[in-house]
C-alpha cells in the first residue's frame, strides 16, 4: 500500500491553494541497479484533484517528474472545512487517493 | 469471482486498466475517461513529435508565459523546481518539456475553468537544457523557454 500523500489546502482570499507531496519512486526506467540490471520504469501517470466532486486539476505525468512528486496550484472557490481529494494512478495500475480539509 | 486485481493486473496496458478499474467501481467512469495517458506524447523525443501527439501545429512564441521560482542553475538535476504561469487568455493546459531529456514531455496539466493557470512542480533533468512551457489556449498552442544549467544530472546516468 503506497504511503499517504501530504496535502495542504489553504483558503487564500476567494481561492484555495493546494500543495501536495506524494510518495513515489518515479523510476525512469533508465537507471541500472548495482548488479547492472535496468530498473524498470515505475511512475505516476495520472493525477486528479477534485473539490466537492468537481475536478480542479487533471495531470498526466512522465517519469521525468522528480521522485516524491511535489505539486502546487490554486483554484477559485473552496471554503474552510471543504474537502479536496487527490488521486494518482501509476503505470503499474496502482492507485492512491487521499483527502484533505481546506484550512 | 468478480473482476479482481488478478484480472486487472493481467491486462497491463494503461487504457484497458483504467477501463477495468472504472468497471470495478474503483474509479468513477468520468475520471477514468478523462485520464487516458497520452503514450505517444510521452514517448516523443522531439518538439515536432510531441506536437503531433497533441494534434497541434508549431506553437507560437509568447511573452505571456512565465517561469516562476525556477532556477537558472540547478545544483541537483534529480530535483529541479519548475513553476509556470500563463497569462494567455483561455488557457486550457500547461505542459512542461525538457529538450535534452530522453523524452521531452515531463508533464501536462489540464486547467479547468476556475483553476489558476499556474503550476509548480519538480522535474528531473539529465543535463543542462532548454525547458519549454507549452500552453494550449483557445485551441492554439503557445510556448516560452528558459535555459536551466544542471551541475549534477538527474536521470541516473
Amino acid at each position: 500500500m503506497p504511503d499517504p500523500m501530504k496535502i495542504r489546502a489553504n483558503s487564500v482570499g476567494d481561492s484555495t491553494e493546494v500543495k501536495v507531496l506524494m510518495s513515489h519512486e518515479m523510476e525512469t526506467g533508465q537507471r541500472k541497479d548495482a548488479a547492472g540490471k535496468t530498473v524498470p520504469a515505475w511512475f505516476i501517470q495520472t493525477v486528479n484533484v477534485a473539490h466537492n466532486g468537481k475536478t480542479v486539476l487533471n495531470a498526466q505525468w512522465g517519469p521525468a517528474i522528480a521522485k516524491n512528486p511535489f505539486l502546487s496550484f490554486k483554484f477559485k472557490g473552496g471554503a474552510k472545512g471543504d474537502k479536496v481529494q487527490i488521486t494518482w494512478v501509476d503505470n503499474k495500475g496502482e492507485k492512491r487517493t487521499d483527502e484533505a480539509v481546506i484550512g | 469471482m468478480n473482476t479482481t486485481r488478478r484480472d486487472v493486473l493481467k491486462k497491463g496496458s494503461g487504457m484497458t486498466l483504467l477501463g477495468l478499474l472504472a468497471a470495478a467501481g474503483w474509479l468513477k467512469p468520468e475520471e477514468a475517461a478523462a485520464q487516458a495517458w497520452n503514450k505517444n506524447a510521452f514517448d516523443a523525443k522531439t518538439m515536432d513529435e510531441t506536437m503531433k501527439a497533441f494534434g497541434g501545429g508549431a506553437p507560437a512564441q509568447s511573452k505571456d508565459i512565465a517561469f516562476v521560482s525556477t532556477p537558472d542553475i540547478a545544483e541537483n538535476g534529480a530535483v529541479v523546481p519548475i513553476g509556470v504561469t500563463s497569462a494567455v487568455p483561455k488557457t486550457e493546459s500547461i505542459a512542461i518539456l525538457i529538450e535534452k531529456n530522453p523524452n521531452m514531455l515531463a508533464a501536462s496539466f489540464e486547467i479547468p475553468a476556475g483553476t489558476d493557470p499556474s503550476i509548480s512542480t519538480r522535474v528531473k533533468m539529465g543535463q543542462s537544457s532548454n525547458v519549454y512551457a507549452l500552453v494550449k489556449a483557445d485551441g492554439k498552442y503557445y510556448i516560452a523557454s528558459k535555459e536551466i544549467k544542471v551541475t549534477l544530472g538527474g536521470c541516473g546516468g
